[in-house]
């Protein structure tokens, strides 16, 4: 019998669904993430001694490197379960186009970054006091730095879980071809939160939005040849 | 067995020669700059070798885009000869670098833009090495490989845009100086002739280490399937 192949947009939202099911049944990812991500803050609190004075300019930049971190931490266990399980055999086999799969593991990997985010952020702003962070511009930033993030990093995840050495790889390959979107998001989140104008972090938010189109769609061409065997 | 070919044994002469002539050139024939000094001399080299590592990597990008269309391991070959040879250009770019900024900008190193984007592009290349390292399967060596460089060749640039949102201090001796750059000084005619040299001998001994990191690459696929044969 021959079925007609599912639509991409089925395609990508069944494998979406399934990465969301077994994570919420498991809890293992998102709960690594954030216990790592707290105890990163807690440990620059005392590295930098995040006192009034200091986080007026740390900010931005405690709070991204902590989600990069925790990124890393997402992404290696996400694509690794795929791979130890032979899931990502049956993955490939399925009748769906594999844009389908980068898509899918690229949308549930985001789904646990932003997460993490939506919980890291409020505990940060408590601890700290910092209620600056709690604007749409904030906010926005963060979006766009972690679709791109993901984007990358789902790509090279698919890559380095392959590798004999896999967990340590992905970070090395990771965070230099990302430099650009840390910065980007570093310049611009720490800009809205000294409460500069909006024409000064009008440019890294350009930068932010071209690295987000250029990646998603050069990691969406090459996935094919990452998967392939 | 293939042996050297003559045209690569030529070139290796000339390589030879050319970099005497350039380094003849910059430290003796070019006059001595008014503000800095002999340290000026650092400048023929350091251009020299930062264009052919660039032109290396732009290459090993190209390289690895033919090798995803095409799938010929000649490519492949050509992909990692360029990034090693440029990998070892780059990073005495970087060096001499440091020498002269120790007593123009009075440090060794400062985060500027080109210094910044020249430190992630080199580490990004390591990372290109340890990948490699990691997968034994040689079809899938050059995949990843591939589509890493062009990943690499992508991120550079921009990395160059964002930190260049944060103000440089690198002088431009070609084209427009940015106003708080240091240690910028423009060219005599006979600076001209050393620097554009300096560029030519680097291109010349870029292309004679490529060929031979090629060969060398054929060379190791043909010991690997002899190794194979004997096994089976």
């Amino acid at each position: 019998m021959n079925h007609p192949a599912p639509s991409l947009l089925k395609a990508t939202f069944a494998i979406v669904r399934k990465d969301l099911a077994a994570e919420f049944r498991s809890r293992e990812l998102l709960s690594a993430m954030l216990v790592f991500s707290m105890l990163v803050i807690l440990i620059f609190n005392f590295a930098l001694e995040l006192d009034v004075k200091v986080r007026q300019s740390v900010t931005a930049g405690v709070l991204w490197t902590t989600f990069a971190f925790a990124g890393t931490l997402g992404l290696n266990r996400s694509m690794a379960v795929e791979k130890d399980r032979g899931c990502m055999d049956g993955l490939l086999l399925a009748p769906v186009d594999r844009s389908a799969i980068f898509f899918g593991k690229a949308i549930s990997n985001l789904a646990f970054m932003l997460i993490v985010e939506a919980i890291v952020i409020p505990l940060y702003a408590m601890l700290y006091n910092e209620v600056r962070i709690f604007q749409v511009e904030f906010l926005g930033v963060l979006l766009l730095g972690s679709i791109g993030y993901i984007a990358v990093g789902t790509l090279l995840s698919a890559m380095s879980v392959q590798t004999r050495t896999r967990d340590v790889l992905l970070p090395i390959l990771l965070f230099p071809v990302a430099v650009p979107v840390l910065l980007a998001s570093v310049k611009a989140s720490g800009g809205i939160i000294a409460g500069a104008d909006f024409a000064e972090i009008l440019t890294p938010l350009n930068l932010l939005i071209v690295y987000d189109i250029i990646f998603i769609a050069v990691a969406f061409m090459v996935f094919d040849f990452v998967v392939e065997e | 067995m293939q042996s050297k070919p003559i045209a690569l044994t030529i070139l290796d002469i000339i390589s030879v020669i050319v970099l005497g002539v350039a380094t003849y050139l910059a430290l003796v024939f070019a006059p001595t700059e008014a503000v800095m000094g002999q340290v000026q001399r650092v400048f023929y080299f350091h251009v020299g070798t930062a264009w052919v590592g660039l032109l290396g990597f732009v290459l090993a990008a190209i390289s690895g885009i033919a090798y995803l269309v095409t799938k010929d391991m000649k490519w492949d070959r050509f992909e990692v000869a360029a990034v090693e040879v440029s990998t070892m250009f780059f990073f005495i770019t970087i060096v001499l670098g440091s020498i002269w900024a120790r007593p123009a900008w009075n440090t060794w190193w400062t985060w500027d833009p080109r210094l910044t984007t020249a430190a992630v592009t080199e580490l990004i290349y390591v990372a290109y090495f340890m990948l490699r390292a990691g997968i034994e399967d040689p079809e899938k060596r050059a995949r990843f490989g591939a589509v890493y460089t062009l990943l690499g060749g992508l991120s550079a640039p921009i990395t160059f845009m964002v930190i260049r949102l944060f103000r440089t201090i690198h002088p431009v001796v070609i084209g427009n100086q940015s106003a708080e750059a240091q240690g910028g000084f423009s060219m005599t005619p006979d600076m001209r002739t050393a620097f554009f040299f300096a560029l030519f001998a680097f291109t010349v001994i870029f292309i004679d280490l490529l060929w031979h990191r090629i060969r060398l690459g054929g060379l190791q696929e043909k010991v690997e399937q002899l190794k194979l044969n004997v096994s089976m």
